[in-house]
C-alpha cells in the first residue's frame, strides 16, 4: 500500500515533526514498505482468535489501594523545565 | 465549486421548507465528566485534593517522566462498577484502557489513559421527570475510566501559558449519553439527575465550580419527523445546570439560522462564553481529531469477577428513585414533593429526622423543609450540613404548630428567631409571649374590643356587607398581636358580629 505525500505529512503533522520536504518522497517510500510489512498479518488466518489487548496472556491488571503515597517534590521535578513562575511551568501561549 | 453548487440547492430546498413554517427537532447527547472521590490519583499516589499550591501535587508518573508506570487506583473501579450498578449497565468483566494520543501542554504525556473499545459500563439508563410531570429514560451508552490533565493559566504570564499539572491524574468517569434528549429542558433534567446520582453514590463531589462535575455537549437539529441526524457540534466543558441551559439555546438558535440562511452547520467543537451568552469556535480543534487509540501496554487487561460485582452492588445505599417512591408511599408526598426532598441524600435524610421528630406531620415537615428551611440555607448560601438549625429543632417548632401553641403565621416569627439565635422553638415562644391564644374569654374580649372601635363598620356589616367581616378578622387578630387561634377566632366572630 502507497502512502500519499499528503498522508505522510498529515501523520508528521499528528507527531509534531517538522519534515523538510525535500524529505517526503523518502518518507513515502519507507513508511510505505513497513504498511507493507505490516499488512502481511492481513493474510493470515485469524478466524477464531479473539483479539488481544496485551502480550501478556494470563496476566491481569493489579490495583493499588487508594493511598497517598507521593509527598510534594515540585521544586526539584521543576529543575527540568525550561521556564518556571509561582510554581507553574511556563510554555508558549495556548489559547482556545 | 461543486459544494458551493450543492450549496444553494440546499438553500432553495430549506428556504421554501421555512416559508411554510418548518418546524425543528433538537438533538441533544451528553458526556459528563464526573471527577472521582478518591484521596489519590488514578494510576499514581499523589493526592487529589482542590486547591493546593501549583504543581505541588503532580508526581513523576502525573508528570509523565521516563520510566514510570502506571497503577491503577482500586477505589476509582470500585466507584465506576457503583455507578454502572446503579443505572442498571452491564459491567464489563474484562476493560482495557487506551491511549488516547494529542498534544497540548496540559498533557505531560503526549497521551491521555482512556479506555475506548472495552469501557467498564455500557448500556444503562436513567429516567427524568419532564415539565409536565411525565417521565422519560434516556440510555446511557457507557461509562468509562481515565485520567484528567492539567489546567492550563493565562492571567499575568506576559503571552505565555502557566501549567499546573496538579489535577493531571486525577480519576474521571466520563457518562456518555445516548442522543436521547430533545430539548435544553431535557438534557438539563439528564445532567441534574446525573448529579444527584453521582453524590448519592459518594462517587464524585458534584462541586460544578471546582470542576467536579462538568459536561460536553453534542447538539443537532433536524426537520422535525426526520430520522436521520442533523450535523452537530460538540459544546465543550460547561460547568452549570444554567449555562448548559443557554448555552444548547443558542446553538440551537444558531444552527436553526445557520440552516435557514442557506448555510450548512459544520461538525466542530465550540465553547460557551457565559459573559456574552454565546458558543464560539474553537478555531485550536478545527482540525479533524485523530486521536489514534491503542490499548495502552503499560496497563494490563482489567477483570472483574462476578463475587466483585456482587459485593459492591451489597454496598449501594438506596438510590434517588426508590427514595422517592418510598417516600411518596411512606408520607403520602406528592411526587414533586417527593422528588425535591431526595434531591440529595442530604436533604432527604433531614427531612426524615424532621418527621421522625413530628410523627404524623409527615406534610407538615416537608412543607417547612422545601419552604422556610430551604429558603434559608439558600440565602445564606449554606449547606443542610451547616447545623445551622438541626432536625430536632425544626421538629420541636413544627411540634408547637401540631399541637396548636402557635399558628403557621407565628410559626415564621419563631423560625427566623431560631434561624438567628439558635434557641429552642420553646424558648422563643416563652421569650417573646407567642404563645396562642386559645382561651375562648381572651378572644372574646379582644372581638368586643374591635366592635366597639369600629361601631360605623359594624352597622354596615350587619346591614348586609358581608365583606366587612374579613376586616374584623384582620382587627381582632391585630388586637391579639396574631396571636389567637384562628379557627377560634372565626367562629367566634361568626356568632358575635350579627349581634
Amino acid at each position: 500500500m502507497a502512502l500519499t505525500r499528503a498522508q505522510v505529512e498529515g501523520i508528521a503533522h499528528l507527531a509534531r515533526l517538522e519534515l523538510d520536504p525535500a524529505e517526503v518522497p523518502q518518507y513515502e517510500q519507507s513508511l510505505s514498505r513497513i504498511v507493507d510489512f505490516i499488512g502481511e498479518l492481513e493474510r493470515a488466518s485469524t478466524t477464531g482468535v479473539a483479539p488481544m489487548a496485551h502480550p501478556l496472556a494470563g496476566l491481569v491488571q493489579r490495583l493499588r489501594a487508594d493511598e497517598i503515597t507521593e509527598q510534594d517534590d515540585h521544586a526539584r521535578y521543576q529543575r527540568n523545565a525550561p521556564e518556571v513562575v509561582s510554581g507553574l511551568y511556563l510554555v508558549p501561549k495556548v489559547i482556545e | 465549486m461543486n459544494a458551493r453548487n450543492t450549496h444553494s440547492a440546499t438553500r432553495g430546498a430549506q428556504g421554501a421548507a421555512t416559508e411554510q413554517g418548518h418546524a425543528w427537532e433538537t438533538v441533544i447527547g451528553l458526556e459528563i465528566h464526573a471527577q472521582l472521590a478518591t484521596r489519590s490519583k488514578i494510576f499514581s499516589g499523589a493526592p487529589t485534593a482542590y486547591g493546593a499550591a501549583p504543581n505541588t501535587q503532580a508526581c513523576l508518573v502525573d508528570l509523565g517522566y521516563p520510566g514510570v508506570l502506571p497503577v491503577l487506583n482500586a477505589e476509582a473501579v470500585r466507584m465506576a462498577v457503583r455507578f454502572g450498578l446503579a443505572i442498571g449497565a452491564r459491567i464489563a468483566r474484562q476493560s482495557v484502557f487506551a491511549r488516547k494520543n494529542y498534544f497540548y501542554p496540559d498533557l505531560p504525556k503526549g497521551y491521555q489513559i482512556s479506555q475506548y473499545e472495552l469501557p467498564i459500563v455500557a448500556g444503562g439508563t436513567l429516567d427524568i421527570v419532564l415539565e409536565d410531570g411525565s417521565r422519560k429514560r434516556i440510555g446511557v451508552t457507557r461509562a468509562h475510566l481515565e485520567e484528567d490533565a492539567g489546567k492550563s493559566l493565562h492571567e499575568g504570564l506576559a503571552g505565555l501559558t502557566g501549567i499546573d499539572l496538579n489535577r493531571a491524574g486525577t480519576p474521571l468517569l466520563e457518562i456518555v449519553s445516548e442522543p436521547e434528549m430533545r430539548s435544553a429542558k431535557e438534557a438539563v433534567a439528564y445532567m441534574k439527575k446525573v448529579h444527584t446520582l453521582v453524590r448519592y453514590l459518594e462517587i464524585c463531589d458534584g462541586n460544578m465550580q471546582e470542576g467536579s462535575f462538568r459536561c460536553d455537549a453534542n447538539v443537532s437539529v433536524r426537520p422535525a419527523g426526520s430520522d436521520k441526524l442533523g450535523t452537530r457540534t460538540e459544546i465543550k466543558n460547561v460547568n452549570s445546570f444554567r449555562y448548559v441551559e443557554k448555552a444548547i439555546q443558542y446553538e440551537v438558535a444558531r444552527q436553526i439560522e445557520v440552516i435557514d440562511s442557506g448555510g450548512r452547520v459544520i461538525q466542530e467543537t465550540r465553547l460557551y462564553d457565559p459573559d456574552r451568552g454565546e458558543t464560539r469556535s474553537m478555531r485550536s480543534k478545527e482540525e479533524a481529531n485523530d486521536y489514534r487509540y491503542f490499548p495502552d501496554p503499560d496497563l494490563l487487561p482489567l477483570e472483574l469477577d462476578a463475587a466483585y460485582v456482587e459485593s459492591v452492588r451489597a454496598e449501594l445505599p438506596e438510590l434517588p428513585d426508590a427514595k422517592a417512591a418510598r417516600f411518596s408511599a411512606q408520607y403520602g408526598l406528592s411526587d414533586y414533593d417527593a422528588g425535591v426532598l431526595t434531591a440529595s441524600r442530604e436533604l432527604a435524610d433531614y427531612y426524615e429526622a424532621v418527621t421522625r421528630g413530628v410523627p404524623g406531620q409527615p406534610k407538615l415537615a416537608a412543607n417547612w423543609v422545601m419552604g422556610e428551611f430551604a429558603a434559608a440555607l439558600h440565602k445564606e448560601g449554606l449547606e443542610i450540613n451547616a447545623g445551622k438549625l438541626t432536625a430536632e429543632r425544626l421538629a420541636g417548632l413544627l411540634t408547637r404548630i401540631a399541637d396548636e401553641t402557635i399558628s403557621g403565621k407565628i410559626a415564621k416569627e419563631v423560625f427566623e428567631a431560631m434561624w438567628a439565635s439558635g434557641e429552642n422553638a420553646d424558648a422563643v415562644i416563652a421569650s417573646k409571649g407567642l404563645q396562642q391564644i386559645t382561651d375562648t374569654g381572651a378572644i372574646e374580649g379582644a372581638i368586643e374590643e374591635v366592635m366597639a372601635q369600629y361601631p360605623a363598620q359594624l352597622a354596615e356589616f350587619r346591614a348586609g356587607k358581608d365583606k366587612l367581616f374579613g376586616f374584623f378578622v384582620g382587627q381582632a387578630m391585630k388586637a391579639t398581636r396574631g396571636k389567637a387561634n384562628p379557627a377560634q377566632l372565626n367562629a367566634l366572630l361568626k356568632k358575635k358580629l350579627p349581634g
